[in-house]
């Protein structure tokens, strides 16, 4: 098992909130070793929030996150992160960003460009090793930036909303060209989408979280064979169950916005009187 | 810069002072108010030629000047970059420091001249210590506000990227609040620079020092010779930063 969380929970207690907050709740899951489980559900319902437990960017609250079985002391030293907004550092050079892990291990500066060039060619980025990140279009940002990732060898690739910002054409490219990465590299992928279809093209598993607090909800194995046509009968079923889900989470969320409304004017009137 | 927009800044100026010059001469600002350029451009000859005293050559000022303002600010920058990233860093320490720094900021560097006198007598490091007051501040302050406006997604991305915290410092913090980090060598170049003149209006050991010089000419009642002397203060300051941001331009060069 290459991913193991058990009852993960998580409230925000800000200093500046009238409340805290419950982001998840009681999150169990298991990834085995080389899949690829996308996460989609309603925004605000902790998704990413349950990235960022994984990578021990943020504590939970309760439960336990077990990498390759252990518990890891510095969980961020075995997962990578591509992030939505590329995060690659303006003032490095294409080829500096990819290496960047590679230097923070104190590789020679021979050796670690021998291998991002390789990285380079891999992801269709050769030619642009020394451009600078705003000089490069957003498909390739994201290209360099998943090559940054990588290139460090992570047992789990965590990936949030990573093609949201890119334009359809270039997302369903780089849609495919994850794919093939994945299949060539047998990365453990948790993948973070708003995207039905991206979800369905790309994984085996999907896991809808409800509304805020984030539980699960839904958990479906997706069993088509790749690569997927996104305009088969197969595709459109799992389609339909995920925006059932979805629906659902919308309505209550209607529901219980009106009804907080409610409370709000029936505290109102109280303070009044 | 286009070569248009170069010759805008040039032409302009250069204009003005033509406008003076024939007001001078027609008498619309008479000499007992204000030299005309060209006297003022004879003063220049006079301070380079002969010296203010009589001995005491421009470049000797200047370079008297610019050594006092150099040992100021480089004292000023080697301390307040690092503080100012700790700073930015840690919140105990910005909470710890920002009641010390925001007291001592508004106190004019001036008004530190009896003290520096006191305890380092008149001389070459009690200037240094009076320009490093000028300095200081603009350079801390932009520093904490570089590190503090480094996007918190950045340092993740390096920490999932394996970078330990010291490299966090080096590698994310230290590029990411570089462009602040001019800004405020800039502006406290141009503080201790003006902070400089003014000291030296108080005294210097030394009989050297742009200030000095401009004291003297008070003193002998020469008003071309002391707006040849403020002309040369302007133009160095000027010089100084387009130094500075030929460097900033170098260093930035991911930015523009």
């Amino acid at each position: 098992m290459s991913l193991e969380i058990k009852n993960l929970s998580k409230t925000f207690e800000e200093q500046d909130a009238v409340q805290p907050i419950p982001a998840l709740q009681n999150i169990t899951l298991s990834v085995n070793q080389g899949q690829f489980l996308s996460v989609i559900g309603p925004s605000g319902c902790g998704k990413t929030t349950l990235l960022r437990i994984i990578a021990g960017l943020e504590k939970a609250s309760a439960g336990t996150v077990l990498i390759n079985g252990a518990l890891p002391e510095r969980p961020w030293e075995h997962v990578g992160f591509v992030f939505q907004e590329y995060a690659l550092f303006p003032w490095r050079t294409v080829i500096d960003n990819i290496a960047f892990g590679l230097e923070m291990k104190h590789m020679s500066k021979k050796e670690r460009y021998t291998k991002a060039r390789e990285y380079c060619k891999q992801f269709g980025i050769d030619g642009f090793e020394y451009c600078y990140p705003r000089e490069i279009s957003g498909g390739m940002r994201q290209r360099v930036a998943i090559a940054r990732t990588l290139i460090n060898d992570p047992t789990i690739v965590l990936m949030d909303e990573p093609f949201g910002a890119l334009d359809s054409q270039t997302r369903s490219q780089l849609q495919t060209f994850l794919l093939q990465i994945w299949q060539r590299s047998q990365k453990t992928v948790l993948f973070i989408t708003h995207s039905i279809d991206e979800a369905i093209f790309l994984s085996q598993h999907i896991i809808g979280l409800t509304r805020r607090p984030g539980s699960i909800g839904l958990s479906l194995p997706v069993d088509l064979a790749y690569p997927r046509d996104i305009t088969s009968d197969e595709f459109n079923r799992y389609r339909r169950e995920i925006i059932r889900f979805l629906n659902a989470q919308q309505n209550d969320e209607e529901y219980s916005s009106k009804a907080s409304k409610i409370v709000t004017w029936y505290e109102y009137k109280r303070a009044l009187c | 810069m286009t070569a248009r927009r170069m010759k805008r800044s040039f032409l302009f100026p250069v204009g003005l002072l033509i406008l003076w010059q024939l007001c001078s001469v027609l008498g619309i600002l008479p000499r007992s108010v204000i030299p005309s350029p060209v006297h003022i451009i004879a003063a220049l000859y006079e301070l380079l030629a002969e010296g203010l005293p009589r001995g005491s050559t421009l470049n000797m000022h200047c370079l008297y000047s610019l050594l006092r303002v150099a040992c100021g600010f480089m004292l000023a920058a080697s301390v307040g970059v690092p503080l100012g990233i700790l700073c930015g860093w840690s919140r105990t320490v910005r909470d710890m420091l920002t009641p010390i720094i925001e007291t001592l900021r508004p106190i004019p560097p001036l008004a530190w001249i009896p003290l520096a006198i006191l305890w380092f007598g008149i001389g070459l490091t009690s200037a240094t210590f009076i320009i490093f007051l000028g300095c200081f501040f603009p350079i801390l302050l932009n520093t904490i506000s570089g590190v503090v406006s480094v996007e918190p997604i950045l340092i993740n991305a390096a920490r999932t990227l394996g970078a330990s915290d010291r490299q966090i410092f080096l590698h994310v913090l230290l590029p990411g609040a570089t462009p602040a980090i001019y800004t405020g060598l800039r502006i406290g170049l141009g503080i201790g620079w003006m902070t400089l003149v003014a000291a030296e209006f108080t005294g210097v050991k030394s009989g050297y020092g742009l200030g000095y010089m401009i004291m003297t000419a008070r003193d002998i009642q020469r008003p071309d010779l002391v707006l040849a002397g403020m002309a040369v203060i302007g133009l160095t300051g000027f010089l100084l930063d387009c130094i500075v941001r030929l460097f900033e331009a170098r260093a930035l060069r991911w930015r523009s």
